[in-house]
């Protein structure tokens, strides 16, 4: 049983054929990471599964259902969340407010009814902010419960948005590069943060230029070159495959 | 969150006194007159910064709605007999149809290409004003008959005053109430970043319509309420300059606050009277103004002060 | 015939001060990604001071040049005064600031000239030349060949100059031009004074047609930001068809069907073409990168 499955996935940019013919699943309750050098095509093809971009070919299948097709918010909506490489953090909004916008799709937001501030919007938005304030204990934001966002350090941010992924209940979370620019204690901290989510029934697809991060974590890597499947395995399986010794991990394979 | 409602609540009663106590100020009814205009373009421009400051999206074109706000609910009760709040409710409708058909096309642009399409939409409607004469007796304008409801006349500046008080009060309310609700939540998210509010389930074309509809429908309920009140209206209502007034409001008194699209108003409206003296210098004047609190205060009066007052109480 | 011929020099008489209009948006978008919504007052001071030196006794050569290099002033202070300390504001910032300085350019022009209506004399008498039974104006002759003399001169420099190339390098990648030592500020700066030369040369070359007046501005610099948009914003070359398929329709529109809704044929095709074709008639598709 898969829980997302891409099959022969094709997608260019004008001439720049940046995925291609690209099949894989992803297997529900572990951590899965996609690596690959730069321009191999990962970010896009985050994009491809949320709904940013449309392939030009293939088709993705969450939860035994045809998603290829959908828009962002109904992606969201079937279950699938994610994280930005460039911080798409909400700065005009605080910190919980963000991580109860993530809420949005288990908020009543009718447009009467909030109009008027019915009693059961402010009972339902009680009841969100109390869980957006766990949401922020559970990713170590406690500090920053009162703080706005714009105000907030380039680390808070990172796991903000974590937690404001965390919010939208999703089966699926996508994450773009969570330790980049990170320090060491700090990428420690979101690897920790990681499992957490993982344990937590959250299936995770990681992409991740941090390679000690990556080997820890995962419980299965997909390397990609080229918009192509090089490989795919466990950790120990990657770091033995000659293929991706010679495409990428020569140096750090070595180095361990 | 309580603290929030309570701080809400505060500044509602205070401007509830403001309204209330004010009158008490006016040496003449010229005054009155002022406050009601006052009062309109606030209700304009509060509508207009929940589309632009809350949702980030740009509008040049709402004095168009206000224009036609004021022309249909006119031709309606003065030359078909339809009764004046029937008029009001039926133009309200018919803008918000108007802004419901074009909302979807016009949303998907984005920064200067939806400057464009909104102000084309606005010069377009400002046009059509001026060119049927026969329906809206073209650039001379039109007069208008006096509002009555069940037989009764709201009669003088005086009344109209407690009218348009009232409901720039409720306008303030339900726009605070949206802010702080998830549809408002949903607004600031899109503007935040875009796919970002996707990505969280929000259906960002969606909201994105929706905000452009209200702040269409309360521009033609204060322009209706405007030809009612001064009896006589021409196309200039709907013009560019108008509609980059009303902008101008909104971002003086500050981007993101209901009580700085009220203040904004109330600047932006008082201004050109005292610069009467002055008549020649006034469109100078305002760009200066404008260029000026751009450049220096770049979020507005009342955020800027806001901020400020915050900063030396803590 | 005869009649089509009329409306087609009178299209493309009317399109071409657009084309210059639109260019100027083109040229400061490319500089920096800001509209400059004082466009069209960069006409109407080209116009109005032109107007103001023949008042003096100026002769014609002594005047055009003399007009164009105010209007350029203008626009290098409108620059360093308003744009440069805004340089990183939001887009509505600085939509809201060149709006600003538009009314107020408009406001000192009421202050210094008064309101009224000006005329000027064309260039080269006001015979009217017969052309297939339609009459075409010398001065038409004067604005086509002005607009044609602009534009193979701009594209001289953007194609072989040392100081044009550098501004298209900075259009195309900011960033990247700034590490190979392009000064963006001079970019910016050259960038209003070349939009402030253009406006000022439709202002004048157009002035002896139509008469010009504090308020002529506003029309045409929004018809001049349609033009641009048409073009595919940032696309000079677009910008001047765009202009004088802009002219033309509306000659056409007023000629055969009603002169009333001249003015909204270029919102209108503007609306169609951003409903239908977002990125213009000549811009390039985008994919947003996220």
């Amino acid at each position: 049983m898969t829980l997302l499955q891409v099959d022969d996935m094709s997608k260019a940019f004008g001439a720049n054929q940046v995925i291609e013919g690209l099949s894989f699943g992803v297997s529900p309750g572990a951590i899965h990471s996609i690596i690959g050098p730069n321009g191999a095509g990962k970010t896009t093809l985050f994009n491809l599964i949320t709904g940013i971009y449309r392939a030009d070919r293939g088709r993705v299948l969450f939860d035994g259902r045809d998603v290829t097709a959908l828009q962002p918010h109904e992606l969201a909506k079937c279950g699938i969340s994610r994280t930005f490489q460039n911080l798409q953090v909400f700065l005009n909004m605080s910190a919980l407010e963000n991580v109860m916008a993530g809420m949005h799709l288990h908020s009543d937001h009718r447009f009467w009814p909030s109009l008027f501030h019915l009693p059961m919007i402010t009972r339902r938005d009680r009841e969100l902010a109390e869980e957006a304030r766990r949401l922020m204990a559970f990713v170590n934001l406690e500090d920053y419960l009162d703080a706005h966002a714009s105000a907030m350090p380039y680390g808070a941010l990172k796991r903000l948005e974590i937690a404001r992924a965390l919010a939208t209940k999703s089966k699926l979370m996508l994450l773009d590069e969570p330790a980049a620019g990170l320090n060491p204690s700090e990428t420690r901290a979101i690897d920790g943060l990681i499992q957490k989510i993982a344990e937590s029934g959250v299936t995770v697809i990681l992409v991740e230029h941090d390679m000690r991060l990556v080997m820890g974590v995962s419980d299965h890597i997909l390397v990609l070159e080229g918009g192509r499947k090089l490989a795919e395995g466990t950790a120990g399986e990657i770091r033995h495959n000659p293929d991706v010794v010679a495409a990428y991990l020569g140096e750090s394979a070595r180095k361990q | 969150m309580s603290f929030w409602n309570s701080s809400r609540s505060g500044g509602l009663v205070a401007l509830a006194l403001v309204i209330a106590l004010l009158p008490l100020t006016f040496p003449n009814t010229y005054f009155f007159n002022v406050a009601i205009l006052i009062g309109l373009n606030a209700i304009v421009c509060i509508g207009l910064n929940l589309l632009i400051g809350y949702a980030g999206q740009i509008s040049l074109g709402h004095a168009g709605f206000f224009g036609l706000g004021a022309y249909v609910a006119a031709i309606l009760s003065s030359n078909h007999g339809v009764p004046p709040l029937a008029a009001l409710l039926l133009a309200a409708l018919l803008v918000g149809v108007l802004a419901f058909a074009v909302a979807r096309p016009i949303m998907r642009l984005k920064g200067h290409y939806l400057a464009m399409g909104t102000l084309g939409l606005g010069i377009i409607i400002a046009i059509v004003l001026n060119q049927e004469v026969g329906l809206t007796g073209g650039p001379d304008g039109m007069p208008v008959d006096s509002f009555s409801l069940l037989g009764w006349q709201p009669y003088g500046d005086r009344i109209w005053y407690w009218i348009v008080g009232v409901l720039l009060l409720a306008t303030v309310w339900l726009a605070l109430n949206l802010i702080d609700s998830p549809v408002g939540r949903a607004l600031r998210a899109l503007h935040g970043s875009e796919v970002a509010a996707a990505a969280a389930g929000i259906n960002v074309v969606r909201f994105k319509v929706l905000v452009f509809v209200t702040s269409a429908i309360l521009a033609s309920l204060a322009g209706s309420i405007f030809a009612f009140y001064t009896g006589f209206i021409t196309p200039g209502e709907a013009n560019f300059f108008h509609s980059l007034e009303l902008v101008a409001m909104v971002v003086l008194g500050g981007l993101a606050s209901i009580y700085g699209a009220l203040i904004g108003a109330a600047i932006l409206t008082i201004l050109p009277q005292l610069l009467t003296v002055f008549h020649d210098y006034e469109m100078m004047m305002l760009g200066l103004i404008m260029m000026l609190v751009m450049i220096f205060m770049r979020k507005g009066l009342v955020p800027t002060l806001a901020n400020l007052l915050w900063r030396r109480g803590s | 015939m005869a009649d089509f011929l009329q409306f087609l020099f009178s299209g493309i008489t009317v399109g071409a001060t657009y084309a210059l209009v639109g260019l100027g948006f083109a040229i400061i978008y490319n500089a920096s990604h800001v509209i400059n919504f004082a466009q069209g007052e960069f006409v109407m001071l080209g116009g109005m001071s032109a107007v103001f030196l023949m008042h003096l006794g100026l002769p014609l050569p002594a005047v055009i040049p003399l007009a164009v290099v105010a209007t350029m002033a203008v626009g290098v202070a409108l620059e360093k005064l308003a744009i440069e300390p805004a340089r990183n504001a939001s887009v509505v910032t600085l939509i809201i600031i060149t709006i600003g300085a538009s009314i107020f350019l408009r406001g000192s022009a009421e202050v210094i000239w008064g309101r009224s209506f000006h005329s000027m004399a064309p260039f080269t008498g006001s015979e009217p030349i017969d052309i297939g039974g339609a009459a075409l104006l010398p001065q038409s002759l004067w604005v086509l060949g002005g607009t044609i003399v602009a534009v193979v001169a701009l594209k001289w420099f953007f194609g072989r100059t040392r100081t044009g190339k550098a501004m298209q390098a900075s259009a195309f990648n900011p960033y990247a031009a700034r590490l190979v030592g392009i000064d963006q500020r001079f970019i910016l700066m050259l960038s209003f004074a070349l939009s402030g030369l253009f406006g000022a040369v439709a202002g004048i070359l157009i002035a002896p047609i139509s008469l010009t007046y504090s308020g002529v501005g506003v029309m045409l610099g929004l018809k001049g930001f349609c033009a641009a948009i048409l073009g595919g914003m940032g696309n000079p070359f677009g910008a001047i068809m765009g202009g004088l398929l802009l002219g033309i329709s509306e000659a056409m529109t007023a000629g055969y069907i009603s002169s009333a809704y001249k003015d909204a044929v270029a919102f209108l095709i503007i609306l169609l073409v951003l409903f239908f074709l977002p990125s213009g008639l000549f811009g390039k598709r985008r994919t947003e990168r996220v």
